[in-house]
């Protein structure tokens, strides 16, 4: 696939724009449809269709195995430092509303679910590209 | 084996579309689950958290537990295709 | 005493097709001796039941659940059943992974993924 110049063309043309839609998916997903899910896999498929267009190398260069195993542990954690922060405001386990409740800020509730929806991004974008590197190539070089 | 399996499937089959005539007919604006949970969550979702896309309000206030149990399933999928697949090297 | 069988059958046509699907996906499952085939039946009945689950959510003549200006006066589709289905779309994704990831170290382990040489291979040993 590396000869077509067709494919290589519209690869470069495309993959900015296909990365700008997967963010925006992520980050309105409280005010219009969207959330976490859908913008992490829309990420994604950018990184799958360099690797389709370019070869396996050209992603491992930028993202290799060590970075992308830290990114899907990032997301979660982030989920889980959220919830165990509404434990120091006296509320339940991922109760939003003690914070806003506690520190006054108005739209705070809005602010925390899209911080949450980022971490559910982060996680779902590293585990399609994990899976993709494992699958489709012969596991490269671990770092 | 092919045509077990065909008369196996003939006969789910049947006894399906039996069971279809008690189902609510499709876009009944009176059926039990739009009428009493439904319009609960649509009443309640604003004055709650002040969110207007319902579907993501309800995923994370009301069932952000779920939501935390879906992110681990991944997670732990893609652990698990990293443990089969990995050849050699260090993890 | 037609009419109220044909409105029986024109009114909820949408359960009929996600049967359909379903019994498709059931039988490839089944009866299909390669391995990938097998997982690609599992992923058709998956669908077939997302799609019978959302299409009890729907209302005639509401709009997406997102909220218009006027409120809760509006009339919306019923937005439960499409939380619930996209943790499952998710956990269809999980499985269909892991499900191909064996197959690939079958693969590697005997040199077929027909299901007949595989019992044959897996008893005789």
């Amino acid at each position: 696939m590396k000869e077509n110049v067709v494919i290589r063309t519209v690869t470069r043309i495309l993959v900015p724009f296909i990365q700008v839609f997967g963010l925006y998916v992520i980050v309105h997903g409280a005010a219009g449809a969207g959330g976490g899910f859908q913008g992490g896999v829309a990420f994604a498929a950018s990184f799958i269709l360099i690797m389709i267009a370019f070869g396996a190398a050209e992603v491992r260069r930028r993202i290799d195995n060590r970075g992308i195993m830290c990114y899907s542990v990032i997301g979660i954690c982030i989920y889980c430092g959220i919830g165990l922060l509404c434990l120091l405001y006296a509320g339940n386990f991922l109760e939003l509303n003690v914070i806003e409740a506690a520190l006054g800020i108005p739209h705070l509730h809005g602010i925390l679910i899209d911080i949450v929806e980022a971490g559910i991004g982060i996680t779902v974008m590293a585990v399609m590209i994990s899976i993709i590197y494992d699958m489709a190539d012969d596991g490269g070089e671990s770092s | 084996m092919k045509k077990k399996a065909l008369i196996a499937i003939l006969f789910i089959g049947i006894v399906l579309f039996w069971a279809v005539e008690d189902m609510p007919a499709y876009g009944d604006p009176t059926s039990p689950a739009t009428q009493y949970t439904g319009q609960m969550y649509v009443e309640r979702t604003y004055p709650d958290t002040g969110i207007s896309n319902i579907v993501t309000a309800i995923l994370i206030t009301y069932r952000g537990f779920d939501t935390l149990g879906e992110v681990v399933v991944i997670f732990t999928a893609g652990i698990s295709v990293i443990l089969l697949l990995r050849r050699g090297g260090r993890l | 005493m037609i009419d109220p069988f044909f409105e029986a059958f024109f009114s909820r046509y949408n359960y009929w097709m996600a049967i359909i699907l379903m019994l498709i996906g059931l039988y490839a499952l089944i009866a299909k001796q390669n391995l990938v085939k097998k997982i690609i039946g599992l992923n058709i009945f998956q669908t077939a039941i997302f799609l019978f689950y959302i299409s009890i959510a729907e209302v005639s003549g509401g709009t997406a659940p997102i909220y218009l200006p006027e409120g809760p006066e509006a009339l919306y589709v019923n937005p439960l059943p499409h939380v619930l289905i996209l943790t499952a779309i998710v956990v269809g994704v999980s499985i269909t992974a892991v499900a191909l990831s064996l197959i690939i170290k079958i693969y590697e382990e005997y040199g077929t993924i027909d299901q007949d040489d595989l019992m044959k291979v897996v008893r005789g040993r």
